[in-house]
């Protein structure tokens, strides 16, 4: 079996974002970037099919700022082949282009399942898991937390709703957005690492014709909120102690023996 | 904007989601806006689904076929693509949720619309959409455009869940099962329900939640021993749960459970909208979190920013001291 996994880098929102001047990006100018989480996911479940069923895994990135890295640790990860395919949107490649820019490379490799992350934190103008299965016109599956190997199938265990979920059996070939790996992620080791870090990795051409159905993104704008919490000051201590004294008050703790 | 708005309903042992009615909701706002009529397609036409849209939609669609009894994604698209080549809405409407992710896109690229995901406010001026949607994990809110005919996908509570209209006249109407139907390559195998009488999190009166800033399962512990003095359950946010720090039973959120308590503890919680979808609802939210735009506070009722690790211990010899009420 073959399996590609799409990778892509998405600004790290952990810390402050700011909006670029033109109002319609983030600054990116400090901004670092990070696999994206639930393709991090989509990794480590295509090499536990790997080593539970036997497969070769081909790691996909499109060509930026940090791709021969994203690649050379999917290679240091387990990952057998790695592709940097030709971006030609830079930062304002979205999922529907992504799909088309994609599917004729899983087609001439002739791949019998494609996994990405579920959704992109930057993605809210479709996610690529079904553009690329819709595209492919291949049966494709969201919010999947588990994989494992069927005949000529696979079985993919969709995460639905309030802790319910449904095991679906897919024919192959099959497009898979994964949410959850079957397994916590297993990174690789320094030597790992270092063995594939210096790596070349060439680019290959993709081009497609992907239209203009994509919305327009006007711009983007901080979370106006007339709520928004009472914000205790000071050290731990002190915000203990005024937790504390709210539970207290409101019948949620009993009140401390000094 | 000018036409009718098709809504995807979702259901649940025969019974529309909250989540749908709450699309409902918008439908009914750009719908009538826009001289059109609300469409609500019910997949597999659960009897006690279509009586419960009566004086909600204005028709209610209905298609019937043995693949549409479960949810199969493929069917489901099959059935999408098929109405709305058809009836060619304005816009069609979907929930933030795994059928929403299976079919927005698809629907979306096979019928040749624009999507717009995780939208919390819609509006229409002729033909032209304008959506608010949530991004970066809820941190900011990006304005977008897009001409009808298009897709949109709504988060949870964007909304009120709508309610009958006794002077609504609803239609039912019978739609044709597409042939595709009969030639699917995904098959339902078996759906698994939260496991009964092992941790009630839906119906406790207090939590404390931990995210991903709780950092590994050793910090975990410690806070387990907050909820303890507390006498709270223990819970935690998506990451938390995918490392393996807390068992898939304690996850709150849009893939796990819906909570109400009285009291919600969130340590190191970023309140992505998955999460906040999951416990916004509880009557008093306190979030610590060392990131003051954190969209976490923008739920909760109060908040600090001082470092949890140190906030955690300081409040357990608190709650030691007394016990928990």
């Amino acid at each position: 079996m073959q399996i590609g996994v799409a990778l892509r880098l998405v600004p790290d929102a952990s810390g402050d974002l700011d909006i670029a001047e033109n109002g319609q990006d983030i600054d990116r100018e400090w901004v670092d970037l990070k696999l994206n989480e639930f393709d991090d996911q989509a990794l480590e479940e295509a090499l536990t099919l790997k080593e539970n069923a036997g497969a070769t895994v081909i790691a996909f990135a499109f060509d930026g700022v940090g791709a021969d890295r994203l690649l050379q640790s999917a290679l240091a990860r387990g990952a057998d082949r790695v592709i940097k395919l030709r971006n030609p949107f830079g930062d304002g490649l979205r999922a529907r282009a992504a799909a088309r820019l994609l599917a004729p490379t899983i087609r001439e490799l002739g791949l019998d399942l494609v996994l990405t992350g579920v959704l992109g934190i930057d993605e809210i103008h479709g996610q690529l898991a079904p553009f690329l299965g819709a595209t492919l016109d291949w049966p494709h599956v969201s919010v999947v937390s588990e994989i494992r190997c069927d005949v000529g199938a696979l079985l993919a265990r969709q995460e639905t709703d309030g802790g319910f979920s449904t095991t679906l059996r897919v024919r192959l070939p099959a497009v898979i957005g994964v949410q959850t790996a079957s397994r916590p992620i297993r990174y690789a080791s320094g030597a790992k690492l270092r063995q594939f870090i210096g790596q070349k990795i060439a680019l290959t051409d993709s081009n497609a014709d992907c239209g203009d159905l994509a919305a327009e993104l006007l711009r983007l704008e901080r979370p106006r909120s007339d709520k928004g919490a009472i914000m205790w000051e000071g050290d731990a201590d002190q915000v203990a102690e005024a937790l504390h004294d709210l539970l207290v008050a409101r019948g949620l703790a009993k009140e401390t023996m000094r | 904007m000018n036409g009718d708005v098709l809504v995807y309903v979702e259901t649940r042992d025969g019974a529309v989601k909250p989540s749908s009615l709450e699309l409902l909701t918008a439908a009914r706002q750009l719908a009538d806006g826009a001289g059109g009529m609300v469409d609500a397609l019910v997949a597999g036409g659960p009897l006690g689904a279509v009586e419960a849209l009566s004086g909600v939609a204005d028709r209610v669609l209905v298609a019937t076929h043995p693949a549409l009894e479960q949810y199969l994604p493929e069917a489901h698209a099959a059935l999408l693509r098929s109405v709305v080549a058809e009836r060619n809405p304005a816009l069609a409407l979907f929930a933030y949720s795994a059928a929403g992710l299976d079919l927005a896109a698809d629907v979306a690229a096979r019928t040749d619309r624009a999507v717009i995901d995780y939208c919390v406010k819609l509006s229409a001026t002729g033909r032209e959409i304008e959506t608010t949607s949530l991004i970066y994990g809820g941190k900011l809110r990006a304005v977008s455009r897009a001409r009808s005919p298009a897709v949109a996908v709504i988060v949870p509570g964007a909304y009120p869940e709508a309610r009958p209209d006794p002077a609504r006249r609803t239609t039912t109407v019978e739609i044709a099962a597409p042939p595709r139907l009969d030639a699917l390559r995904t098959a339902f195998v078996v759906e698994t329900r939260p496991a009964e009488g092992t941790v009630d999190l839906a119906g406790a009166a207090k939590i404390l939640c931990v995210g991903r800033g709780i950092h590994d399962k050793d910090s975990v512990e410690v806070a387990r021993q907050v909820a303890d003095a507390l006498g709270a359950e223990i819970a935690g946010s998506r990451p938390v749960i995918d490392n393996g720090w807390l068992a898939k039973e304690r996850q709150v959120g849009k893939s796990g459970c819906r909570v109400k308590p009285k009291l919600y503890l969130a340590a190191g919680v970023s309140g992505a909208p998955e999460h906040l979808e999951g416990m916004s609802g509880a009557e008093l939210i306190i979030a610590i979190n060392t990131d003051a735009r954190a969209p976490i506070f923008g739920v909760a009722h109060f908040g600090a920013t001082c470092d949890l690790f140190d906030l955690l211990p300081a409040l357990g010899e608190r709650l030691g001291k007394g016990r928990a009420a």
